[in-house]
C-alpha cells in the first residue's frame, strides 16, 4: 500500500516476445484504471518493449505448446490447432516472421489491443515505467532509445518502490 | 425501479481486455461527481471486470445488464 492508502501493483518485465509483452502491459493498465499506483521493471529481454519501435516478436521454439490457430476461413477451421513440430520450426527460414504475422492477425481478428496502444494506456494514466540500468550497459541500450517517459534504475530503485506494494509479480 | 439516466455513453463494443474498464476510467474523467456513464460491452469478461473495476475505484456500479450477446453498464461517479 503506498503511504497514500492508495493500492500498488510491482511488475517485473523480464521477457520480450510478443505473447509475453501483453501480460505486463494488461496487468498495469487494469491496475492503473482502477486508481493503482504501478510500476513496471524492463529488465534482461524485457527491456525492448521501451524501445521507441516496438518490434517483438513471437517465438515458436521452446514453445511447444503454442497453438497455431489460424484467424481466418471458416469458424471451424479457426478452431482448428495446428501442430507444428519444434524441429521444423526451428530450420524453416522465415517461421519466426510467419508465427508473428499469424499472432498479430489473430489477435485483430479478436480485437485485442497491440503492444504499443496498452504501452501508449500506460503511459497516459502514469504506470512507472523504469529500464534496468545494468541491462542496458550489457545490451548497449541508452536513454535515448527508449521512450521519454521511461525512467532509468537499479535492483534497489525496484526493490524500494516494491517494499510496500500490494501485489509484486515476476514476468 | 425508475429507468437509470445516462449522462454519457461509452461504446466498447468489440474491444477486449482491459480495454472497457481503461476506456471506463478515461471517459469518467469527464464526467462531474453524480453524473452517470453508461458503457456497452461485447466482452463477456467485462461483467466481473467491471463489478471488480466499481468494488476497487469505489465508483458506483448503479446496474450491470446481461442482454446475451452484450453487456450494459451503469456507472455513478463518486469522487
Amino acid at each position: 500500500m503506498a503511504e497514500n492508502g492508495t493500492k500498488k501493483l510491482a511488475l517485473i518485465a523480464s521477457k520480450g516476445t510478443l505473447d509475453w509483452a501483453y501480460p505486463p502491459f494488461i496487468l498495469a493498465s487494469a491496475a492503473a484504471s482502477m486508481d493503482w499506483d504501478v510500476g513496471i521493471f524492463f529488465t534482461f529481454y524485457g527491456l525492448p518493449l521501451l524501445k521507441k519501435e516496438i518490434n517483438a516478436k513471437v517465438s515458436p521454439l521452446g514453445n511447444p505448446a503454442m497453438p497455431m490457430k489460424m484467424p481466418f476461413g471458416g469458424e471451424g477451421l479457426q478452431k482448428v490447432n495446428w501442430p507444428i513440430p519444434n524441429l521444423l520450426m526451428a530450420n524453416l527460414p522465415g517461421f519466426e516472421d510467419a508465427a508473428t504475422a499469424l499472432m498479430k492477425k489473430l489477435f485483430k481478428s479478436k480485437n485485442v489491443a497491440t503492444i504499443e496502444e496498452l504501452r501508449e494506456m500506460c503511459v497516459e494514466m502514469d504506470v512507472k515505467l523504469i529500464g534496468c540500468q545494468m541491462t542496458m550497459d550489457v545490451f548497449g541500450f541508452t536513454k535515448e532509445d527508449f521512450i521519454e517517459e521511461a525512467e532509468i534504475g537499479g535492483a534497489a530503485a525496484f526493490l524500494s518502490y516494491a517494499a510496500d506494494a500490494n501485489i509484486t509479480l515476476f514476468i | 425501479m425508475a429507468e437509470v439516466k445516462a449522462d454519457k455513453v461509452l461504446d466498447c463494443t468489440g474491444l477486449m481486455c482491459p480495454m472497457p474498464v481503461v476506456k471506463t476510467k478515461k471517459a469518467l474523467k469527464d464526467l462531474e461527481v453524480g453524473q452517470v456513464l453508461e458503457m456497452v460491452a461485447t466482452d463477456p469478461g467485462s461483467m466481473p471486470d467491471m463489478q471488480a473495476w466499481a468494488k476497487q475505484t469505489g465508483h458506483e456500479l448503479l446496474e450491470a445488464k446481461d442482454l446475451g450477446d452484450k453487456f450494459v453498464f451503469f456507472i455513478k461517479k463518486t469522487h
